[in-house]
């Protein structure tokens, strides 16, 4: 299991490779990556993401082994960035292994719908027409009560 | 205690972090305790649905007892992913 908080872009690809290079007694590897994306009002400047040192660690490791002990699987990578992001830069990433896709693709889609919302990360969108923190959404909170 | 502020509660209180002598025994005496001080205080505590807390870094609430707690932190709902 890896875990990684870090400002620095990562190289989708090569993380992508040494996972799947790590584990080669599974059959199915599903990696998930976050963009960031310039929704419609097509003016994003840049993000910036906030978080709390220590806390996010804790936190994301408490996520990823509740997904190991949830569903049958090898390894588990989630990468996430903080600090100055512009559309188009990849945010993070998960990477799930398992024996077969089913384990591979919930435990993916659990790792996501738990960062979204107990991971301390915040997200400030600055436009051409000022900054402003995202809020979270309802639907965020309500993707949990399916776990 | 630490007490740390994330976010937009860091803006609007103006520092990320400060130092705090308190004989509050749950997190919401705390949050009463720093609202009296200053109205940017009281405003950045308005409204506690849009707060989280979290006590030595582990999710919590404001019921919660602060006895043997060394850091606090408050900040809006996370918008990680």
């Amino acid at each position: 299991m890896r875990i990684a908080v870090q400002e620095q872009e990562f190289d989708l690809g090569a993380e992508s490779n040494a996972f799947a290079d790590r584990d080669t007694a599974n059959g199915a590897i599903v990696t998930f990556t976050g963009v960031v994306r310039d929704l419609a009002k097509g003016n994003l400047d840049r993000m910036e993401i906030e978080h709390y040192p220590g806390m996010t660690e804790r936190a994301i490791t408490k996520i990823a082994e509740e997904a190991r002990a949830r569903w049958s699987l090898g390894d588990v990578l989630v990468i996430h960035r903080y600090g100055r992001l512009v559309p188009g830069d990849r945010i993070m990433m998960v990477a799930t292994a398992a024996p077969h896709r089913k384990d591979a693709f919930e435990a993916a889609e659990y790792l996501m719908d738990y960062l979204k919302s107990r991971a301390p990360f915040w997200k400030k969108e600055i436009t051409t027409s000022g900054a402003e923190w995202v809020a979270a959404k309802d639907e965020d909170e309500d993707a949990l009560t399916r776990w | 205690m630490d007490v740390l502020y994330f976010a937009w509660m860091r803006e609007r209180i103006g520092l990320p972090k400060e130092r705090v002598e308190t004989d509050a025994a749950t997190v919401a005496e705390l949050v009463t305790e720093l609202s009296a001080r200053e109205d940017r205080y009281a405003a950045a505590f308005a409204d506690l649905s849009a707060l989280r807390v979290a006590l030595d870094q582990e999710l919590s609430d404001f019921d919660a007892s602060l006895a043997g707690v060394r850091e606090v932190a408050f900040f809006p709902p996370m918008t990680g992913g």
